[in-house]
C-alpha cells in the first residue's frame, strides 16, 4: 500500500515544564500536516501545550524478545534504588 | 432602544453563514476520507457552529421578538436565511468541499481581522473569538488546495471541476449593498468590497502553488446573503438539519 500516508508517533506536552508523552499515532502525508492532524486528533480537549511528531520508520526499539538479557539484570540490584539512605528529619517530604 | 433592523440583518448574515459552511461540513462527520481527515473537519464544522450560536444569540436580542438563537437556526424557512450561496451548494465530493471552504476562509480572516476594530462591543467580541479558529481554518484548507490542486493527475482535474461550479458563487461575498453601507456608515463593518485585496492575494498565492488557473469570468450569482433568492439546496439541506425540532417541537435532552 505505497498510497497510504506514512505513520507518525505524536508526543504532547500538557504543560509547561513537563516532557512531552507519547500520546499515539495517527497518518499524514507530511510533518506538518502530522502536526496539524495532531493538533485536530489529540488536543480537541485542551490537552497540550506543544506537539511533537516523528515518522514511525525514524523510531529504533528494542525487541520485545530480548526483554530477558536487556532488563533482567537490573531486577535484583536493588541497591541502585537510593533507598538506603537515613534522610534527616530537618529536609521533609520527599 | 429600538429594533434596528439593519443590524438584525448583518447579525443574520455573520450567523447564516457560519451555521451553513458549518453543517455542511458536519456532513462528512464519520465519512470522511482519512480518520485524520474526519476529525479535523468536524472540528472545523463545530467550530462554525459554535461561531454560529453567538453571531445568532445577538441578533435574537437585537430583533427583540422573544426567539432564541435556536429558534432562528432550527425553525426559519429558506427564504429567511442569509448566508451567500457558496455556502449552501453541496459538498460534492471532497475537493470541492475544501475549495468552497478555502474560498469562504480567505474571505472570513481578513473580514474577522477588521470587525474587531467594530464600535460594536458585540461584533468585536464574536469576531476576536472567532478570528483565531479563522486563522487555522485557512492555513488547513489552503494546504488542502494546494496538495489536492498540484497532487495527481485525478486530484487537479476533480479540483479544476470544483473550480468551474464554485467560481460562479464566490463574488457574492464581496457585493456591498444598503445593509453593509449602513454598518460601515455605523462603524459597526467595512464593507465587504474591502476585503476584496486581501482575498485575491490569497487565492492568488494558493492558486499558484496549487497549479489551479483563475478564472477570468467575473459573473457572480446573488440572492442568498439578502433573502432575494436562495439556490433549491438550501431547503434539502434545512429539511434534514432541522427536522428534530420541526417533528418534535421543543424537544430538549
Amino acid at each position: 500500500m505505497s498510497r497510504e500516508w506514512p505513520l507518525w508517533e505524536v508526543f504532547i506536552r500538557g504543560q509547561h515544564g513537563m516532557s512531552h508523552r507519547h500520546v499515539g499515532s495517527l497518518h499524514a502525508p507530511d510533518s506538518e500536516r502530522a502536526i496539524k492532524n495532531a493538533r485536530d486528533v489529540y488536543t480537541r480537549r485542551n490537552e497540550g501545550v506543544s506537539i511533537w511528531v516523528v515518522e514511525a520508520k525514524h523510531i529504533a526499539a528494542s525487541s520485545p524478545s530480548e526483554k530477558g538479557p536487556m532488563f533482567e539484570p537490573s531486577r535484583d540490584k536493588v541497591y541502585r534504588h537510593p533507598t538506603f539512605y537515613d534522610i534527616p528529619d530537618e529536609v521533609g517530604k520527599m | 432602544m429600538s429594533s434596528d433592523p439593519h443590524l438584525v440583518e448583518f447579525f443574520l448574515r455573520q450567523g447564516d453563514n457560519a451555521l451553513v459552511l458549518g453543517h455542511r461540513l458536519s456532513e462528512w462527520c464519520g465519512m470522511g476520507p482519512a480518520l485524520e481527515e474526519d476529525i479535523a473537519l468536524t472540528n472545523t464544522a463545530l467550530d462554525l457552529i459554535g461561531q454560529s450560536k453567538l453571531w445568532l444569540a445577538h441578533a435574537a436580542e437585537i430583533e427583540g421578538a422573544d426567539r432564541s438563537a435556536d429558534d432562528l437556526a432550527f425553525l426559519r424557512d429558506a427564504y429567511d436565511f442569509r448566508n451567500v450561496l457558496l455556502l449552501e451548494v453541496p459538498n460534492a465530493d471532497y475537493g470541492r468541499t475544501m475549495l468552497r471552504e478555502f474560498f469562504f476562509d480567505a474571505f472570513q480572516l481578513p473580514w474577522l481581522k477588521a470587525l474587531t476594530d467594530s464600535t460594536d462591543d458585540r461584533v468585536a467580541e464574536v469576531a476576536a473569538k472567532s478570528a483565531k479558529e479563522a486563522a487555522y481554518h485557512l492555513e488547513r484548507s489552503a494546504e488542502t488546495v494546494i496538495a489536492l490542486g498540484d497532487g495527481t493527475d485525478e486530484s487537479h482535474a476533480k479540483m479544476m471541476a470544483a473550480l468551474d461550479y464554485l467560481w460562479p458563487y464566490v463574488g457574492e461575498m464581496m457585493v456591498d449593498d444598503d445593509v453593509d453601507h449602513a454598518m460601515a456608515e455605523a462603524g459597526v463593518a467595512p464593507l465587504p468590497s474591502a476585503m476584496r485585496p486581501a482575498w485575491d492575494d490569497t487565492v492568488n498565492a494558493t492558486f499558484r502553488e496549487a497549479q489551479l488557473p483563475r478564472p477570468d469570468t467575473k459573473f457572480a450569482h446573488a440572492g442568498g446573503r439578502n433573502g432575494f433568492r436562495h439556490t433549491e439546496h438550501l431547503g434539502h439541506m434545512l429539511a434534514q438539519m432541522q427536522v428534530l425540532q420541526r417533528s418534535h417541537p421543543g424537544a430538549t435532552w
